[in-house]
């Protein structure tokens, strides 16, 4: 396949000093979690063990990096090889999304010199939400990278180099969209377990559910904004066409988050918590907010051809999905009277500086190799 | 065309059997069952004088080898007891304290209340660990803490319905800690240090069937009637006698999430307590359940990878340089 190419130009430019500038930030920050402990740089406690680590680069971070997911999805699945072009520059930002989000488990994890038991059978507890979670996460890692694999070798030995590896790639397509399928919507298990200290508002047996449709219409929406913003960034032409069709797919999603969503709230009678004052109340209008206007802004076909609409509605979506996830692993976290959680400015710095390497990383990889489309061919 | 199929029918069936390998023989989805021979605690609150001797002694014998607090460095020991250290005054459960009294006293009514791990019957912490650490002995019923397992996830923090396990925040190698139901000196024929050293009958030991007698039958003692209550465990030869007083009508653990081998009755509400008001269907019963019903045997994932195999391959013929037939 010849239809990317290498961006060229030089790497180190002064978006790519301002990310490095991060990252040595929150790698200070990092250094001084693995000297001291957690709490030295945390506000993580016995009541909220889980922070900002866990649920933005974790829970949120993977799902942003679903792109690949959500792309494979519609290009090998459903056969719509018109987005071809698109696969490969969502595929780098799962691959860091996702690398990254593994990193981060390990600096989140208390125990770290132990992380290998996730990965040794004789440890194994099937009972456990999480192992699902770990494992998958893993194993779509790996995957990752070897559906990436053809930009490697591409870039050595020219567009027929790939042509081995891609008579197997079918193999690690499926996984690739079976992986995410099963943690995805595991990621939304995870709280079924905490009971009565996650709200009504949130809580219910519906979370795998919700969390799988807000995961690949996250993946869809960061495809969109993504395009424009590297359109943008490097001054190349919009993509507009093409995206705003894959855009069309959006709203199918978003309203039938919705349903089962209000649908669950008006089955467990939950909407008194609705009204129920404090920040879950106002966080659940936000979030729901979030939610209708990609739905209200993308439905009208018009609106899918005009760029500014598009990159907005997709940023919405983004915004409501990674704002649902806030809600559930944190704002509507309550494990007893008098516990409460802001991340603390390390903390915040870490997560910064994770970023910055996902940035950093994504900068090298279109420069140096062919990720994004050509543009006479887009 | 027909060799293709076959390799790719092959390879299904292969990552089928890898996958396979997921399931556990005779996973129970719901429903977990008490062991015989369990044991555990009785807590009768209107006995308790707060003299807080079942916290020293816990911290006492469980920073000894073998105790749920030990460190080779002793330094959990150190921090509360030593020529150069101060009484350490804890206000909740922490990684350092096990076991914790707290007191009640509002609108003319007062309690203390023992807080430590509970040893559900069916442990959310059990079912979160990833890696096994967090163990339900198949024999006493014990929710036992393995260190050299456990990678610090913390999940059981999340997943259980008492805050029960706490995290050393302050460690760079920190561990989880629970009460253990002092494992260690059940195994040297001894009984749990807090009901050892409960000079009132407050705490009691026992297997569990006979703690529930035992409560069930305080609840149906009739208010200011003397009552000989057994000191140190259930079926002590020591007893104290005492008037009886007015007990709420509720045995705390007897269904709480599916039972707990902890219970407790008190003369106020145990809401006020601070004991969270909970279902009699444990969470990770239901947190199972959805996983059963989606992995069952692993069948779902296999036959949907099949499905997205199939597709994939359909759809990847230009890139294998097939030409379509």
């Amino acid at each position: 396949m010849s239809e990317s190419k290498p961006l060229g130009g030089k790497i180190f430019t002064r978006a790519f000093a301002v990310a490095f500038l991060f990252a040595l930030i929150g790698g200070w920050f990092l250094i001084q979690r693995f000297a001291q402990g957690l709490g030295a740089v945390s506000n993580m406690s016995d009541g909220f063990p889980w922070g900002l680590w866990i649920t933005y680069d974790v829970v949120i971070g993977t799902a942003l990096g679903c792109g690949g997911f959500a792309m494979a999805i519609l290009v090998y699945i459903l056969n719509k090889g018109e987005y071809h072009p698109l696969v490969r520059s969502a595929l780098l930002t799962s691959v860091f999304g996702y690398s990254l989000a593994a990193f981060s488990v390990f600096i989140d994890i208390g125990r770290y010199w132990n992380f290998h038991h996730v990965l040794l059978p004789q440890y194994w507890n099937f009972s456990s939400v999480l192992l699902e979670v770990a494992l998958c996460i893993a194993l779509y890692v790996a995957v990752l990278w070897i559906e990436f694999s053809p930009a490697f070798l591409e870039k050595g030995g020219g567009p027929q180099a790939s042509k081995g590896v891609n008579r197997i790639m079918f193999i690690f397509i499926a996984f690739g969209v079976l992986l995410p399928t099963m943690h995805q919507s595991s990621l939304g298990t995870l709280m079924v377990i905490s009971g009565y200290k996650l709200s009504p508002l949130w809580q219910t047996p519906f979370l795998p559910l919700l969390f799988l449709i807000s995961a690949v219409a996250m993946g869809f929406a960061l495809t969109v904004f993504e395009s424009f913003v590297s359109s943008l960034a490097f001054g190349r032409p919009l993509e507009t066409k093409m995206i705003g069709k894959l855009a069309g797919v959006i709203p199918g999603l978003l309203i039938a988050f919705l349903v089962v969503r209000w649908g669950d709230l008006a089955f467990r009678g939950a909407f008194g918590a609705a009204f129920g004052g404090g920040w879950p109340m106002i966080m659940f209008w936000v979030e729901n907010i979030l939610f209708i206007l990609p739905v209200v802004m993308l439905l009208p076909r018009p609106n899918r051809e005009k760029a500014g609409t598009l990159c907005l509605a997709a940023f919405w979506m983004v915004m409501a999905g990674a704002v649902y996830r806030f809600n559930v692993f944190l704002v509507g976290f309550s494990p007893a009277p008098g516990w409460s959680y802001f991340p603390a400015a390390p903390e915040i710095f870490v997560t910064l500086g994770i970023v910055s390497v996902e940035v950093m990383g994504y900068l090298i990889f279109v420069r140096a190799l062919p990720v994004l489309p050509e543009p006479e061919r887009a | 065309m027909s060799i293709n199929r076959r390799d790719f029918l092959k390879l299904t069936a292969a990552s089928g059997i890898l996958l396979a390998s997921d399931v556990k023989p005779g996973q129970a989805a719901t429903g977990k069952e008490m062991p015989p021979q369990a044991v555990g605690f009785l807590y009768d609150a209107t006995l308790c004088i707060g003299c807080k001797s079942c916290m020293y002694n816990c911290k006492k014998y469980n920073t000894m080898p073998g105790g749920a607090l030990y460190t080779e460095d002793g330094r959990n020991m150190n921090e509360w007891n030593g020529p150069e250290q101060i009484w350490d005054a804890p206000r909740d459960l922490t990684a350092k304290t096990l076991n914790i009294i707290k007191a009640y006293a509002e609108e003319g009514e007062q309690s203390f209340i023992k807080r430590h791990c509970m040893h559900c019957v069916d442990p959310g912490c059990v079912s979160a660990c990833p890696v096994s650490a967090m163990q339900k002995d198949g024999k006493t019923g014990i929710v036992t803490y393995d260190a050299d397992k456990c990678i610090g996830c913390r999940y059981c923090q999340v997943a259980c319905p008492f805050n029960v396990p706490k995290f050393e925040w302050e460690e760079a190698f920190p561990q989880l800690r629970k009460c253990e139901l002092c494992r260690h000196r059940l195994a040297e024929g001894d009984i749990p240090a807090c009901c050892e050293f409960c000079p009132t009958g407050a705490s009691i030991f026992g297997p569990v069937e006979e703690l529930r007698k035992e409560a069930e039958m305080r609840l149906r003692l009739r208010t200011g009637s003397e009552y000989e209550y057994p000191v140190g465990t259930v079926d002590g030869a020591f007893k104290l006698p005492k008037k009886v007083d007015q007990y709420v009508n509720h045995i705390h653990g007897l269904e709480e999430v599916g039972g707990c081998q902890y219970l407790m009755l008190a003369s106020v509400p145990f809401d006020k307590l601070g004991m969270p008001t909970l279902p009699k269907k444990s969470y990770a019963s239901t947190s199972e359940g959805i996983q059963h019903v989606l992995y069952n045997k692993m069948i779902a994932p296999i036959v949907v990878f099949g499905v997205l195999a199939g597709a994939a391959f359909r759809s990847t013929k230009s890139e294998r340089g097939e030409r379509d037939e």
